[in-house]
């Protein structure tokens, strides 16, 4: 195809006749609190040295509430919260009976699902379609599967008979707060587990709500905790000498540094960390479905996601008429107010994190980088960065190389099948990778050569309860979803 | 008649499929009981090992790549190998300290125990495989897929049987492995690696080294090319310094606490499961 000859052909006008009406989803039946303490056995509790940090709406900068800053005296009272409610009541159970709590908290998720969504929405930043239509109903679906396994343990690893590790301590990223929660709590507590966690510093609101889940559907006290914070409580949970198991998720700097403080203790460690997944087109790819991959794969939550398709690999013959088929599709994405239902990207979380997806771009145009970004316009107030597109990038650039996290695509090109698998793992991280291709032999040739833990062909970033999710190398250790995601709670 | 002067045996390392001795020239004396010696052993260093790390990552991705069925005919393969140097090995164990029945027993058991993960390369797959039914359009499947290049560091006893039950579940995963012989107790493993020779285990899947624990432990869980460190013993002091080096590049740590080798327990799939990775699969369903 002769790209040159295909512009000629039409010229596309966003500029006009395209404008959509705000459809902004309704706030006002949403009830927060001023001020949230921590969920300890049960019940909401002031922090022992009485401070308080402020949660914003990255959309518009203003204050949504108060929230706890949590200190050693509070993960302290959580912890001995979750070793009595493992010791007297959670381990003591019918598994039957752990399971129907689970199943209650995965119900009334369902049954407050546009509530959840909306919080998220306001506390992070992301589009009220994707927590509507992605976040919360995964969350529940997590806790309604992993309910089911409960009480059917001894079937998923034949010739054992798996045993509860006691307390988890667990530390939550900002990019999908309610859906990261659900992760990490429905596998522990259907495997007899009890939980100590904290939400990420900007994103605490879901969670604290989640909390109220919890007192409603009557599950035993200390059973979960939250205590919220930032960096200096995570490391309370880390290294509190009671805990049993770590699990995280974040970035893998944080990771290697919990793998390093709980050397020697004896505790179990679950880690999802960062990724830089290639996204990789092949000629004989169906193009236009492959460019919504593209779009998907990146642009989807503002790009705030580990397994982000943020390496795009074009083969040479294709190349032009796939960058000019993402420049026109560019224009068209909506960024802007996350609770308008018609916003495909939404604000970036938080200042410090502009800030440095921001930084990432000054560096790929000093490495020489070309880069192409939406004209949209991007509201004055609030966190936004427009769609980005770099190019004349190499496997050395920092870009390529780095994690972004962020709505920043890099596009390189490759010739044969073997060049592209070379660059697709050279990086430190495996976590996910993408391919397309009409050619089903071509899609299990590479989805076996690339070194990641999930691989989507002729589609990206899929997720279900069902699906193990974790990667390779430096993005991590240990799998959640799935009956793979067991094991990380259990002794075998 | 004069008693015929014996060809006495230089033990060598062996690193991608060939016998150096330590490129540092570096040696320890390995005396018996009484004092008398038994052979001049390499002392392995740092370069070494990082050589070994090379040749262990050029031959995993051809090893992971063969066959499950060609991998298991080829430990099946050392199983017969060893069979018909038991004698040899059984003496080695008995310079090593042991008495002959114990020797035999060691090398008996440590031959069923490669008979018994041979069975494995091509079974566990299906035990840890799942078809996972997504709520969508979609055909998605989990496969384990080995973590790739695992460093071995052994514990002082069982240094035959301890030595194949540490490295067999990586090797039937599709890894390939670089492994620290018992300081005090390296001349069966000197010798295994002579059976492999033989064995058409391709060069480079397994690389064993003789030395100082002490001198090469760091090293063994720091190198950032290697996905997975497994560490037999039990010093605590030992443990925490292998997991915090591990951090460096989040490194899988598998800790073998146990002395007793012949325990039934050692038998089963889930020790190859520690060091495979979870792959998933998806696609979507259509025309």
């Amino acid at each position: 195809m002769n790209v040159t000859d295909q512009q000629k052909r039409y010229t596309l006008d966003f500029g006009t006749g395209w404008a959509y009406d705000p459809a902004p989803e309704s706030t006002d039946h949403i009830s927060l609190k001023k001020k949230y303490g921590h969920f300890i056995n049960g019940k909401f509790v002031e922090p022992a040295e009485g401070n308080y940090f402020e949660t914003i709406n990255p959309a518009t900068e203003e204050k949504l509430a108060d929230i706890a800053v949590g200190s050693k005296a509070d993960v302290d009272a959580a912890v001995k919260a979750a070793r009595k409610a493992y010791d007297k009541v959670w381990s003591k159970m019918p598994a039957s009976e752990r399971g129907r709590y689970i199943y209650r908290i995965a119900r009334m998720i369902q049954e407050r699902a546009r509530e959840f969504a909306v919080i998220e929405s306001m506390d992070g930043g992301k589009p009220i379609r994707e927590s509507r239509d992605v976040d919360v109903p995964l969350a529940a679906a997590h806790f309604f599967y992993y309910a089911g396994w409960a009480d059917k343990l001894n079937y998923a690893f034949p010739g054992r008979t798996p045993a509860p590790l006691g307390v988890a301590g667990q530390i939550i990223p900002w990019n999908f707060p309610l859906l990261m929660a659900a992760w990490k709590i429905a596998p522990a507590l259907a495997t007899g587990n009890t939980v100590v966690l904290k939400p990420a510093e900007t994103t605490p609101l879901t969670c604290l709500k989640l909390a109220e889940i919890m007192q409603e559907a009557g599950l035993p006290d200390g059973v979960v905790n939250f205590v919220t914070g930032a960096g200096d409580t995570g490391a309370a949970i880390v290294n509190h000498q009671d805990i049993n198991k770590i699990a995280f998720t974040g970035s893998t700097a944080v990771g290697k540094l919990i793998q390093r403080s709980i050397a020697g203790s004896g505790k179990k460690l679950t880690l999802e960390l960062g990724g830089k997944a290639a996204n990789i087109i092949f000629e004989d790819a169906p193009l236009d479905q492959a460019v919504e991959g593209i779009v998907n794969g990146i642009f989807f939550n503002q790009g705030h996601v580990c397994c982000a398709g943020s390496r795009l690999f074009v083969q040479e013959g294709v190349a032009d008429a796939v960058h000019q088929k993402l420049t026109d599709r560019l224009e068209t994405l909506i960024v802007g107010d996350p609770l308008d239902k018609n916003t495909d990207i939404g604000a970036i979380n938080s200042k410090e994190q502009l800030d440095r997806i921001n930084s990432y771009i000054e560096i790929g145009l000093n490495e020489g980088a070309a880069i192409t970004q939406s004209s949209c316009s991007i509201p004055s107030k609030g966190y936004f960065c427009r769609p980005t597109l770099l190019q004349n990038v190499s496997q050395a650039s920092r870009v390529v190389q780095e994690e972004i996290f962020g709505p920043v695509l890099t596009i390189q090109t490759f010739r044969t099948p073997d060049e592209v698998l070379e660059k697709a793992n050279n990086t430190p991280y495996g976590l996910s990778g993408g391919v397309w291709t009409d050619k089903g032999s071509k899609i299990f040739r590479m989805t076996s050569g690339i070194d990641a833990g999930v691989l989507w062909a002729n589609t990206f970033n899929k997720f279900d309860p069902t699906s193990p999710f974790g990667g390779y190398k430096e993005s991590g250790m240990g799998r959640e979803g799935g009956l793979h995601g067991l094991l990380p709670y259990l002794k075998i | 008649m004069n008693k015929r002067l014996e060809v006495k045996k230089t033990y060598k390392m062996y690193i991608g499929g060939a016998f150096p001795r330590s490129e540092s020239e570096r040696y320890y004396s390995l005396k018996d009981k009484n004092g008398n010696q038994i052979a001049n052993i390499c002392r392995a260093s740092r370069k070494d090992f990082r050589n070994s790390v090379v040749a262990a990552r050029k031959a995993q991705s051809g090893w992971a790549s063969r066959t499950a069925y060609n991998r298991s005919q080829i430990l099946y393969r050392i199983a017969e190998m060893m069979e018909g140097r038991a004698s040899q090995l059984a003496e080695e164990l008995v310079l090593e300290g042991l008495s002959s029945k114990k020797a035999v027993e060691e090398v008996n058991e440590a031959i069923d125990r490669v008979v018994y993960f041979a069975g494995w390369c091509d079974k566990f797959q299906q035990i840890f495989s799942t078809v996972n039914p997504v709520a969508g359009s979609y055909f998605n499947f989990s496969v384990p897929k080995p973590t790739g290049v695992v460093s071995v560091i052994m514990p002082e006893k069982s240094s035959l049987l301890g030595l194949l039950q540490l490295i067999l579940p990586a090797i039937a995963g599709g890894n390939s492995v670089i492994v620290l012989l018992p300081q005090n107790n390296p001349l069966a493993g000197l010798t295994f690696a002579e059976i492999l020779h033989t064995s058409d285990m391709p060069g480079g899947v397994i690389n064993i080294l003789s030395g100082f624990r002490e001198e090469l432990l760091e090293q063994f869980a720091s190198h950032m090319d290697v996905n997975a460190v497994i560490y037999g013993g039990s010093d605590t002091e030992s443990l925490k310094l292998i997991q915090e080096q591990a951090s460096k590049n989040v490194k899988h740590v598998v800790v073998e606490t146990s002395n007793n080798f012949f325990d039934e327990s050692f038998k089963n799939p889930y020790c190859i499961l520690d060091l495979q990775e979870i792959k998933t699969t998806w696609h979507p369903v259509g025309i």
